[in-house]
């Protein structure tokens, strides 16, 4: 018996075609995103489909690039679009892009992509989006115009209505969309023909986001939910030290199970499917593999962050890569009145996000073509993975992109996309295939582990003005993002990466190095500021040299929790900041510690950002309470440890993540007034966590916390030493 | 062949007795609002009603609720208008989403117990259910709102 499930109410792909009235192709050149007419993008290399479409009954079809994970930008995009347009908001609805990077990608670097990863979605297609909305109103008033025969600076719009206010008169774009035509070239619109801030009805006012109904009555569409006619399950068991092969394993038992279909050797490890998930993965659970060497095998990783990366740090024949060098920083420390020096550690993470990996596979019959059902935040490479893996072009893949149940840069690379359409043509049938638990704990991919040295030199006003920092582990440029304390603008700096390989999987992980970066770097100068004999606050307005911008936050956040007041007995305030993805806050934690357990509890979190103009300041400010929530489960309780080669970790009884009850009671986010452009969000909440807490923890006792998280043990350990 | 009631409907499902009820609800019987995290009663993203309490269907076999009562999200209402439905979307509390259905149903729990509980009583109700995306405060929000408004 099944019993059928309402549709998403996302629109699927499709809506667009065959309603009538006007549309609206867009196109990416070296320029950015161009809007085109139709009978443009027919004559192009590649086929362009709509972009928006507005039906003859008014309703107004916009895609959306923005993949979801609950940061809400499939919302965003859209309505920027419908800003300029002047639609009516609730006549918009949302369908997703296709997995097409040729065409609906953004541009960094040259290059197109689909990745909605480091805060990326809202600051890239700002611009873009916008002129391709001030467009389609142009058109629109050029249609109206001659219907009239007025001249089109007469008009004005409303939402989704334009008006002759000389006569009073007004039609629907629905109306003009009827008969209304596109002109084979889009009008150019100038800077100055965008709206200005006042006039915004959309950008800057908080609609409530149009996932979330779907999200209260479990009707939200996750890959996880996909059904497909003649599916079976792939449970999948992966080589418990990384990216090692499967050598041979108990086939013939596990193939006698009840329900098993077939069993499919991975790269690096083996799928047991089965008419049923349940009976795959007791097929999984069963499996007994003999896997063949790994590069991990034997790697400890406390030992290696322990006592091996300092050696590496103080070794001339280290493989290093310079991340910055600016002035002269060795002069400045030869020169320096005084100097400084501290180290920090902090361990492997893992992102947990709560939708274990999965994905779903279908071939069509003559087997030249598979579709894939995933989330993911980069569609296009995971489109491309699936390829690969096949031996495909990429045209042989049409990806459906799903909700995500958290991704946190976790999900961008197709990879158990590949393992579902492997497994599915090999048992020639549609296929679902799930990571346990268990495997997503095990699999990682996890943020490095690091070790920090930092130096400061002061000269003899007491102004920092050398820096040196170096970090030390394996993750090649996971490593140093953050590391750049672009906001103090210290004139003479050297930071360096100093690498190594185990051999384990390692991946972005929200905002990544900025993690340990920015905690290594809020406690160094939270400590220079005690030395000083100085508030940590003054400290930074003194003695760094800090951009307009940081200072703005620091005032603002310290008026916000009444820094100088004094708190109840206990309690204490920390002070940190950081950037992200254009993106700066500065913020405050007030905490608490029971010496007998060693157990930190946050009671308020203030933070102050800088974020530009905010699209949408509700799902903005969420999006912040979410990461300061996150990056405290990272600071106070998240630790992935690999011994023998083997992560250690499995599920959620030993890779503790934060529950309701360490929740602060309060949490306060204000956004300083920036009409600049929007910057990212999504990662700006949770890297200046770990310097806040710390440093409120030397308020408190005196002591220096140096390794992150702050376990309870080694709270304990920090304030017997 | 065991029977039990899924959202006033009755069901019978011919599968092993063993069977997580979670995997028979959203495979077998193919409700998905139900949403497995970690198949080992940590985390709440599966929770569902079972003669009224609030239950891991990932740890329930499917015999242990012949002839009871289950009640999934879908069941909780039939248009999402469930005050607690209605108050988490004025709270505008999902993220992801991916954990809300389990804390709707262990809300849910809670309200029918206490209807007017106390923030200290919401915590100690919910903690048992992670959201990794930190919509916790918005929860306790949208609970107190949903025991305000009914
Ligand atoms: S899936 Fe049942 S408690 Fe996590
Ligand atoms: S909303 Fe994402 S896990 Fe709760």
């Amino acid at each position: 018996m099944t019993i059928a499930i309402k549709g998403p109410e996302i629109s699927r792909r499709g809506m667009l075609a065959g309603l009538g009235g006007m549309s609206f192709c867009l196109a990416f050149g070296a320029d950015g995103v161009n809007l085109l007419s139709e009978a443009q993008a027919s004559t192009g290399a590649h086929q362009i489909g709509s972009w928006v479409r507005i039906a003859p009954n008014g309703t107004i079809t916009i895609l959306s690039a923005g993949a979801e994970m609950g940061q809400g930008s499939m919302t965003s995009l859209p309505l920027i679009l419908a800003e300029e347009m002047d639609a009516d908001w609730a006549k918009v609805v949302i369908e997703w892009a296709p997995a097409d990077k040729a065409n609906y990608g953004y541009i960094i670097g040259g290059n197109r992509m689909m990745w909605i990863v480091g805060s990326r979605a809202v600051m890239l297609y700002y611009d873009q989006l916008r002129t391709a909305g001030a467009q389609v109103r142009k058109v629109l008033l050029t249609n109206a115009a001659e219907t009239w025969g007025v001249d089109a600076a007469s008009l004005k719009t409303e939402p989704s209505v334009v008006v002759h206010p000389a006569s009073g008169r007004r039609m629907s774009y629905g109306e003009i969309a009827a008969s209304g035509k596109v002109p084979a070239t889009l009008p150019a619109v100038a800077a100055n023909e965008l709206k200005k801030k006042s006039e915004f009805r959309l950008i800057g006012k908080s609609v409530p986001r149009r996932d979330i109904p779907s999200k209260v009555n479990g009707t939200a569409q996750y890959a996880m939910d996909v059904k497909v006619p003649g599916m079976v399950y792939a449970s999948t068991l992966h080589s418990p030290v990384h990216n090692t092969a499967p050598d041979t394993w108990n086939d013939a038992e596990i193939k006698a199970m009840a329900g098993v279909i077939g069993t499919v050797k991975l790269a690096n490890g083996v799928a047991v499917v089965a008419d049923r998930f349940e009976r795959a993965k007791a097929g999984r659970d069963t499996l007994k593999v003999a896997w063949k060497k790994g590069k991990a095998e034997g790697f400890n990783s406390e030992q290696a962050l322990a006592q091996d990366y300092a050696k590496i740090h103080n070794d001339p024949a280290a493989q290093k890569t310079t991340i910055d060098s600016k002035g002269d920083a060795d002069a400045a420390f030869a020169g320096a009145a005084k100097v400084y020096k501290a180290e920090y550690r902090s361990d492997f993470g893992y992102h947990a996000q709560m939708e274990p990996l999965n994905a779903v596979a279908r071939f069509n019959d003559a087997g030249d073509k598979v579709e894939i059902w995933e989330g993911s935040q980069a569609p296009d490479v995971s489109r491309a993975a699936v390829a690969k893996a096949l031996g495909f072009k990429e045209e042989q893949v049409d990806f459906h992109q799903c909700y995500m149940g958290g991704g946190f840069g976790r999900r961008t690379m197709g990879d158990y996309a590949a393992e579902a359409a492997l497994v599915a043509r090999e048992v020639r049938r549609p296929v679902k295939l799930l990571w346990t638990r268990e495997e997503d704990v095990a699999q990682g991919m996890l943020r490095p582990q690091a070790f920090q040295c930092l130096e400061a030199a002061l000269d003899g006003s007491g102004k920092v003005v050398g820096w040196r920092h170096c970090v030390v582990g394996d993750g090649g440029g996971l490593l140093h993002t953050g590391i750049k304390p672009i906001y103090y603008a210290i004139p003479n700096q050297f930071i360096e990466r100093r690498g190594i390989s185990h051999g384990i999987k390692l991946k972005h992980w929200r905002a990544v190095g900025h993690v340990f970066n920015v905690f290594a770097i809020e406690a160094f100068v939270d400590q220079m500021a005690v030395d000083q004999g100085m508030d940590p606050l003054e400290f930074r307005l003194q003695r760094m040299s800090l951009t307009p911008k940081a200072r703005k936050c620091f005032e603002t956040v310290a008026q916000m929790c009444d820094w100088k007041a004094k708190r109840p007995e206990g309690r204490a305030l920390g002070l940190s900041v950081s950037e992200r993805s254009g993106s700066l806050g500065a913020g405050v934690a007030e905490i608490s510690l029971d010496r007998a357990s060693g157990k930190v509890k946050v009671h308020k979190v203030w933070v102050a950002i800088d974020g530009g103009t905010i699209v949408q300041p509700a799902a903005a400010k969420a999006n912040i309470e979410s990461g300061i929530i996150y990056g405290l489960s990272s600071v106070l309780h998240e630790r992935a440890t690999v011994k023998d080669g083997v992560v250690e970790q499995s599920n959620f009884h030993d890779y503790t993540v934060m529950r309701m009850s360490d929740l602060p009671e309060e949490m306060h986010v204000s956004f300083v007034e920036a009409d600049t452009r929007p910057t990212g969000l999504g990662e700006i909440g949770n890297p200046f966590i770990a310097g806040a807490v710390a440093n409120a923890f030397h308020k408190l006792t005196g002591k220096r916390l140096y390794h992150m998280p702050f376990t309870p043990e080694r709270v304990l350990a920090t304030l017997k030493a | 062949m065991v029977s039990f009631t899924l959202n006033d409907r009755s069901v019978s499902v011919d599968a092993d007795p063993n069977t997580p009820l979670l995997w028979v609800i959203r495979d077998h019987i193919g409700l998905t609002g139900t949403k497995y995290g970690c198949g080992v009663a940590l985390c709440g993203a599966c929770t569902v009603h079972v003669d009224g309490a609030a239950t891991r269907s990932c740890s329930t076999d499917l015999a242990s609720v012949a002839g009871k009562k289950v009640v999934t999200i879908e069941g909780l209402s039939p248009n999402s208008s469930h005050p607690l439905q209605k108050a988490w979307i004025a709270e505008q509390v999902p993220q992801c989403g991916y954990c809300q259905s389990g804390q709707i149903m262990q809300a849910a729990e809670l309200l029918a117990q206490i209807p007017k509980p106390t923030r200290t009583q919401i915590v100690a109700h919910m903690d048992g259910n992670i959201c990794r995306c930190g919509t916790y405060h918005r929860i306790i929000a949208a609970v107190e709102r949903a025991s305000r408004e009914g």
